[in-house]
């Protein structure tokens, strides 16, 4: 009931900043605010959203997953050398592509996190290095171009629908998928017990590491999607591309208040995360500052959003017994009171 | 399921005889660690005619001195149960900073001074935020590691600053053949000041975690912080000197990169703060805090830097290079607790 509250607050708080970074934006640039710039902004922000999620699913499961830029690597530079190599495969067939690919390198963190029981920092801080480096050896440092790519692949994503494209709607589209799975079915509950108390979540008949098995499956899917709809936004496909991308996902995470000690957060947080940072990242050049303070101003960010999200994750009581060493009697007054 | 605390009882067995000294060392990771140098060594000597030359194994060893010093204060921050993954956004700040001093004319001292200073005051902010306010390290360093590099990006923008003095050189590029007290005794003019930097910092890290109560206590509150605190220990200041540590040490290694490569742009040592974690877990130390020793780490940094010196000789790009540290950093984590399950089915 209380956590419940305050998550609330917490979302409205955060929609509430965005809209005023908005207004005072719109204050300096007047065509900041209009409905298009706005979609437009959304429309940049698509890709960022739909990483989030799928981080903001392992981050639940008291998990982390630092592949998914590599992973976004990895399959649009494949997707893109199979539409260059063969330009007749349809292209629903290259999206499925994707995310199987995309699927198969998270299902190879999650193995490793499930079976082995290596922490999944390290797990997916070395595929991290290892599917940015395999996607070099696919390509050989080779660019995928702009001419060399089909116009299907690169400009449906760009086909307007009621003003906003279809990136967009695919991002619209994930959000209430993933909405759906993680408040309505087992799988979605799975993912929090496991992350607030894995051992009352074992008590309760769920398998822990095979839900953070699919947590990383799901990272991994949605890291694949990602990978053509990047290539097909930017037009190019290299080695590098989205280099570092995996710490925004895992800012928007943060911001969004997704605990990262597992069990706390909402869609709409990660969601309004990640829009916070599309916000700012498009605001920066219309209000005349140098897109060079974009790292240090989502940096800053992080720490006051992990500071704000410790004062809420106290409320757990969880550090009782430290407390009570400091001081004991009036802590026992305290556990008496509550 | 063998990361569920209670999944099953641990039993302990107990064992009918002591292992004698000698067997342990035979056992152990360092032991290890040492074979697959010497094996390295010999590979690679067999692959190029090159490597066996003194001065390209002088050269080589810049591959890991500056990311060794920083891993050595990694190593009691991972055991102490934290870590700090802004090492590498610390070297940008401090090596802007010092470039910043070397515009207005500053010397190579006052350079060295503000490059550590700046080492200092970065990890001393990082203390702040995880023993001081009680944050997650994990969450802390990599918002840090966007802000410190952030500050850097603000500073230098797309540009690049050079013209450091020229007595600065020395420390990334200096012999130690160039002091006079050094002894010209035959193979040590190819020693670099980088070097003997390594080998004096591993011996202080290793006298300060061996030898001292504070080495003591980093064990014990990695190993459980909880009893820690309830022996005594301030768990939190000696987190806090433990980041101030690692801070200083980049610092050092900023100094020594920047002195090295003589111009800084914001993207100067980006990606190091995984070699350094890869090199630190690669020695043995235990990536859930708790156990480890510099001894490992020493030679986990000669076992990469041969590595990365071997495949460079047989012209392999540096990205593939990376594929190796990856797989090196999963297969040392993956292989203990592989063998220790097939030991206890067994």
């Amino acid at each position: 009931m209380m956590m419940s509250r305050i998550l609330k607050y917490r979302e409205l708080l955060l929609g509430a900043i965005i809209l005023a970074l908005i207004a005072a934006f719109s204050l300096r640039a007047p065509g900041f605010a209009t409905p298009r710039n706005l979609a437009g902004i959304f429309n940049d922000t698509s890709i960022l959203i739909i990483l989030a999620l799928g981080q903001m699913a392992v981050i639940l499961t008291k998990s982390i997953d630092l592949s998914v830029a590599a992973n976004l690597a990895f399959t649009g530079m494949a997707v893109a050398m199979l539409n260059a190599a063969y330009p007749g495969i349809p292209l629903p067939l290259l999206i499925g592509a994707a995310m199987a690919i995309g699927a198969v390198l998270g299902a190879v963190n999650g193995f490793m996190v499930w079976i082995i029981g290596i922490p999944p920092i390290v797990a997916t801080l070395g595929t991290l290095t290892i599917y940015r480096g395999l996607a070099f050896v696919l390509s050989g440092g080779a660019w995928v171009n702009q001419t060399q790519m089909t116009s299907a692949f690169l400009d449906t994503p760009r086909i307007p629908l009621l003003g906003l494209p279809l990136n967009g709607w695919t991002a619209l589209l994930v959000i209430a998928v993933i909405a759906v799975i993680f408040m309505r079915t087992g799988f979605g509950r799975a993912l929090y017990a496991s992350g607030g108390n894995p051992t009352a979540a074992l008590y309760a008949g769920i398998d822990v590491g095979r839900t953070r098995f699919f947590a990383f499956v799901l990272s991994g899917t949605l890291a694949g999607l990602c990978g053509y709809l990047w290539v097909a936004r930017y037009a190019v496909a290299y080695v590098d591309i989205a280099a570092g991308f995996e710490l925004d996902t895992v800012a928007a995470c943060v911001i969004g208040g997704i605990s990262t000690l597992g069990g706390i957060g909402s869609v709409a947080g990660a969601v309004l995360g990640a829009l916070f940072l599309g916000v700012i990242k498009n605001a920066l050049p219309v209000i005349d500052i140098s897109p060079f303070w974009q790292m240090a101003i989502s940096g800053l960010v992080i720490i006051i959003a992990v500071l704000f999200n410790a004062r809420q994750e106290r409320r757990k009581g969880r550090l009782i017994l430290r407390d009570a060493a400091r001081s004991p009697a009036p802590a026992a007054a305290e556990g008496a009171a509550a | 399921m063998s990361t569920m605390p209670l999944d099953k009882p641990t039993v302990r067995r107990i064992p009918d005889k002591l292992s004698t000294p000698a067997a342990r060392l035979l056992g152990s990771w360092e032991s290890l660690l040492a074979a697959v140098a010497i094996a390295i060594f010999f590979a690679n000597s067999l692959a190029s005619p090159h490597f066996l030359d003194p001065w390209n194994l002088s050269d080589a060893t810049y591959n890991f001195t500056e990311k060794a010093m920083i891993a050595f204060a990694m190593t009691l921050l991972i055991i102490s149960g934290e870590i700090d993954l802004s090492v590498a956004a610390i070297i940008a700040l401090a090596s802007t900073a010092m470039g910043a001093a070397a515009q207005m004319g500053f010397g190579a001292p006052a350079l060295v001074g503000i490059g550590l200073g700046a080492g200092l005051l970065c990890g001393a902010f990082n203390g702040l935020l995880v023993a001081r306010i009680g944050l997650p390290s994990i969450v802390v360093t990599i918002g840090t590691m966007s802000l410190f590099r952030g500050i850097a990006q603000i500073v230098l923008g797309d540009k690049a600053y050079g013209g450091y003095p020229a007595d600065f050189a020395w420390f990334g590029q200096g012999y130690m053949s160039d002091l006079s007290w050094w002894p010209s005794w035959p193979g040590f003019e190819v020693v670099t000041f980088e070097m003997v930097a390594f080998l004096v910092f591993a011996i202080l890290f290793g006298v300060l975690l061996h030898m001292t109560a504070f080495g003591r206590r980093i064990y014990a509150i990695g190993n459980n912080a909880f009893a820690a605190e309830f022996s005594g220990i301030p768990v939190r200041r000696t987190k806090f000197v433990l980041f101030l540590l690692t801070g200083l040490m980049s610092g050092v290694a900023a100094v020594c990169l920047t002195s090295r490569l003589g111009s800084t742009r914001h993207s100067i040592a980006a990606g190091w703060e995984l070699e350094i974690i890869t090199m630190t877990v690669l020695g043995g130390v235990s990536i859930l805090g708790g156990s480890g020793s510099i001894g490992g780490v020493v030679l986990a940094a000669v076992v990469m830097g041969l590595v990365t010196f071997g495949l460079g000789l047989l012209n392999v790009p540096g990205i593939v290079m990376s594929i190796f540290t990856g797989l090196l950093l999963i297969l040392v984590i993956a292989l203990p607790i592989v063998v220790r399950r097939l030991r206890a089915s067994s």
